[in-house]
């Protein structure tokens, strides 16, 4: 197999898509003869001409307003965000348009469209070209909510997202794009939206994460391996349906539960999840549920001691672990 | 008789005495929601009365069996026009299970249709309008005859979404029109606290496509308007922004009251320019209509409005276990 970075496991997933389906075509800003600012779609408009890659004016509604339009006529169009900070004016077609369409009208019509925005910080990007907006999204039936780790997990969930029925918004760690790299398949596969994956076997803590912050549970996993505690890890890699049953089956292993993520901790996903584990797997906890998370300020600021002491890292990570195995 | 403006628009006699009979009906269906409100046995009303021309002149204009419409609340002249019935509407007035615009899910007014392409709308206004440029962008894509059509407010043309949906269509040169059915009031806030300079298709100028302003209490000048958008959408020419002005003669829904924010003068007024007497007129002046015609046409209607109403007063409401249904793909 080949080993991909995570950037080009999107690229390989649109090219392929549209390869296999000429319903699907990309748009967004710069996304044609640039080919993204992050390069995702590098080299697509060569390919298959700039009508199906579109260069948009510089209009984030209606990048998901003219996206919601196609696809309710039957095309598959893949918008992109130029970053997830720019999202914010295209939350009205997203939240009261795309998710709703389907409900609304009864299931006569349907928004079979991807939404790709590169989220997250650690590139020095400052306030606006670093924020996590998952959950901003999360509690919004109508949507789907992808957010991988791996260049596996990027291809297979992309064309999944293609291929739904249904809004998906898919959330690219920006700081993953280079930085992890993995074994893609040559041929043709998918990876099912709504299924979590244990990434760790272990005994001690179980940790459930998503992203950037799921290589530091992993690199942490790996030091706290020779202090003798064993850890658990759950890439939940879908959001939105989320794998209650994946989540539930990894805390009953450890008895112990870490949610981490980058979005700031408090209406962060994982007041979600440990509401899920209080609920469900109560008489499974031998410790407190604890979530590692962003700070609750605005944002991540720009000078270089503000945005690490923002940032999770490995270090922070092992902490945490630790101190939850120690309970 | 002589001046029989609709046949140099193309318009056969039978023709303009059916767009005559689409306003009539969806201004007797309007007027009966009005009352089964006031009776208190539908929740809300909004309303299509004064701007019935508008929507069936241009509906009249448009390929009823190819075009896609992205409307606005108010276009219920329109969606009769493009098929759907007296009964449609009733159902979605009594928010019944067989309502075909939403299941009895949505408000009234918010049409939505896959039969006819009519594209489910909202309550947050002008993101149809969006909607309408992807279908168009779409369309073109597929090289397929299809014009893209969209309807708003007034009040709408001071959105972002507006102007997003201009811009990318002139950038992309798209067959879509975009029509601002101009009533002069945005609830309570008057057309001269609304527009800065006064004109909507003025804007049109910034988004690189032609501004026409129409009367839009006349529906053949509305008709002829929307024809020359059609066929310059179809021929590659792109889009069209058209501002048709007319009054809403009557409050802005069922909740709203408008005498706290306009003189009943002024209504009245506005009445002597009200689109059905007017274009009534036009017909009994072609002798196209009498009030033997009128008489006959007054009494089918109000059979098709009265059945339609029994009907869907005594339909079944959704199942309460429909609330969880078609959220996602199932």
């Amino acid at each position: 197999m080949a080993v991909i970075s995570y950037i080009d496991a999107v690229t390989q997933a649109l090219r392929e898509e549209m390869q296999r389906d000429e319903r699907v075509f990309v748009l967004g800003e710069d996304v044609g003869v640039r080919g993204g600012v992050f390069r995702a779609t590098d080299g697509l408009i060569d390919t298959f001409g700039p009508e199906r890659v579109l260069d948009t004016p510089l209009t984030e509604s209606a990048i998901a307003g003219v996206s919601i339009g196609a696809s309710v006529y039957g095309k598959r169009p893949v918008a992109e965000m130029q970053f997830a900070d720019f999202i914010l004016p295209a939350v009205n077609q997203i939240i009261s348009e795309a998710a709703k369409m389907r409900y609304r009208s009864n299931n006569a019509w349907n928004c079979p469209l991807v939404i790709r925005a590169p989220y997250g910080g650690g590139v020095h990007g400052a306030l606006y070209h670093s924020q996590s907006v998952e959950k901003i999204f999360t509690g919004v039936p109508g949507l789907k909510i992808v957010m991988p780790s791996t260049p596996y997990d990027v291809k297979g969930l992309l064309k999944s997202s293609i291929r739904d029925e249904d809004p998906v918004l898919f959330f690219e760690h920006k700081r993953c794009y280079r930085l992890i790299k993995g074994e893609v398949p040559e041929e043709d596969y998918t990876v099912p939206i709504g299924k979590a994956e244990v990434k760790r076997e272990g005994t001690d803590v179980t940790v459930i994460s998503y992203g950037l912050t799921l290589h530091f549970a992993q690199k942490a996993a790996e030091e706290l391996e020779k202090e003798g505690i064993s850890v658990h890890i759950l890439d939940l890699r879908t959001l939105v349906p989320l794998d209650k049953e994946a989540i539930l089956e990894a805390v009953a292993k450890t008895g112990k539960g870490l949610i981490i993520h980058e979005d700031n901790v408090t209406g962060g996903f994982g007041g979600e999840i440990s509401a899920v584990i209080a609920e469900e797997a109560f008489f499974e906890l031998d410790a407190p549920v604890r979530r590692l998370c962003g700070p609750d300020v605005p944002s991540m600021p720009y000078s270089p001691s503000l945005e690490k002491e923002f940032m999770l890292n490995p270090e922070k990570v092992t902490n945490a672990i630790r101190d939850l195995a120690e309970f | 008789m002589g001046n029989e403006r609709h046949k140099t628009l193309g318009l056969s006699d039978e023709q303009v005495l059916d767009m005559y009979r689409y306003m009539l009906l969806a201004r007797k269906i309007d007027e009966r929601m009005w009352l089964l409100n006031r009776a208190g046995k539908i929740p809300f009303v909004i309303s299509c009365q004064g701007q019935e021309a508008i929507q069936v002149g241009a509906a009249f204009a448009l390929d009823r069996e190819k075009d896609w419409l992205c409307p606005y609340y108010r276009d219920l002249g329109m969606v009769l026009v493009f098929g759907q019935s007296a009964r449609d509407q009733m159902l979605s007035a009594f928010a019944k299970a067989e309502d075909p615009n939403s299941g009895g899910r949505q408000m009234p007014g918010h049409y939505g249709d896959r039969r006819f392409r009519i594209v489910s709308g909202s309550s947050p206004v002008t993101t149809q309008l969006l909607h309408a440029v992807g279908v168009a962008l779409a369309a073109k894509m597929d090289q397929k005859d299809i014009v893209s059509f969209t309807s708003f407010g007034e009040g709408s043309s001071n959105q972002g979404d507006f102007h997003e949906g201009l811009n990318f269509a002139g950038v992309h040169n798209l067959p879509v029109i975009f029509m601002c059915e101009n009533n002069k009031y945005a609830i309570s806030v008057p057309v001269e606290k609304q527009l800065a300079g006064g004109s909507v298709a003025a804007r049109a100028q910034g988004y690189g496509m032609p501004g026409v302003q129409v009367d839009g209490n006349d529906p053949l000048k509305v008709f002829e308007a929307v024809k020359t958008a059609a066929d310059r959408a179809r021929c590659g020419q792109g889009p069209t922004l058209i501002e048709a002005s007319s009054y809403r003669l009557v409050p802005h829904s069922s909740d709203d009251d408008d005498r706290s924010y306009r003189r009943t003068e002024e209504v009245e007024e506005a009445r002597k320019n009200d689109p059905l007497v007017q274009f009534q007129k036009y017909l009994q002046e072609t002798g196209l209509l009498n009030k033997e015609k009128e008489k006959l046409l007054d009494q089918e209607i109000n059979k098709e409005v009265d059945d339609a109403t029994d009907y869907a007063e005594q339909a079944p409401d959704p199942d309460p276990a429909q609330t969880y249904t078609h959220v996602y793909a199932e």
